[in-house]
């Protein structure tokens, strides 16, 4: 999938992707990608309840050897 | 979005594990755009007193309370397992190696993501606790009823 932004929160645990996320959230714009890489599978689940609270758009996750990226689309500014 | 939602928290313990705990899910809300209020009361307010220097209260029994409850982000202990510091200060170290934030660390982030910080006056008056026995990221001092109208215009109440 293709992002306009990343985010690298690999060896970080929750708090912190979300904490983080939604700090980099604010850098882009409506429409765009944001492509948030981890390695702690609770993001999967924290990500989506996150772009339900936040009316952000969840695109969906990608995983290949331990390596997970969501993918969440700005909704709004 | 409409109105923000709002999450109200009470913290009565003081135990390192129970902080962590609580301001993990206050940073938390507050990335997802909730407004979160955290009302610390007895034990709870060893967790916002300040870390450094002397704390000035009246009466000696006041200043021994103070004494052997000195309190301050970085002195609390587990709730289970503390064996005399050891056991703290191998999760300490444990969370420090995982890259996870400190529990000084997740106080200034929640503060800077705006969550208020309010110390209950009663017993702050107490334990002989005045403003400037906290750290600066407390907003105020203020009673029950503050916490009452904010906790029934919350969504998610929690009591820790």
């Amino acid at each position: 999938m293709k992002a306009d932004e990343s985010l690298d929160c690999i060896g970080l645990y929750c708090p912190m992707p979300i904490v983080k996320t939604a700090e980099k959230i604010k850098q882009l714009k409506a429409g765009q990608v944001l492509e948030v890489m981890a390695d702690d599978k609770g993001i999967i689940k924290d990500m989506s309840a996150w772009c339900r609270a936040t009316g952000n758009e969840f695109l969906g996750t990608e995983q290949k050897d331990g390596e997970i990226k969501v993918y969440v689309k700005k909704s709004h500014e | 979005m409409a109105e923000k939602e709002k999450l109200t928290m009470v913290m009565f313990s003081g135990d390192l594990d129970r902080a962590l705990a609580g301001f993990m899910i206050a940073t938390t809300a507050a990335s997802m755009g909730m407004e979160v209020t955290i009302f610390f009361t007895f034990w709870g307010l060893n967790i916002i007193k300040k870390n450094e220097g002397s704390l000035k209260s009246q009466g000696w029994m006041r200043k021994m309370l103070n004494v052997m409850n000195r309190g301050g982000s970085r002195r609390l202990k587990l709730s289970k397992l503390d064996m005399l510091g050891l056991g703290t200060g191998m999760i300490k170290k444990m969370m420090k190696e995982m890259n996870m934030p400190s529990l000084d660390e997740l106080i200034i982030m929640s503060n800077q993501m705006g969550v208020k910080l309010i110390a209950c006056t009663t017993t702050c008056g107490m334990m002989g606790l005045s403003e400037d026995s906290f750290r600066s990221e407390v907003e105020s001092l203020a009673g029950a009823a503050y916490f009452l109208g904010e906790a029934t215009q919350s969504k998610v109440t929690l009591f820790i």
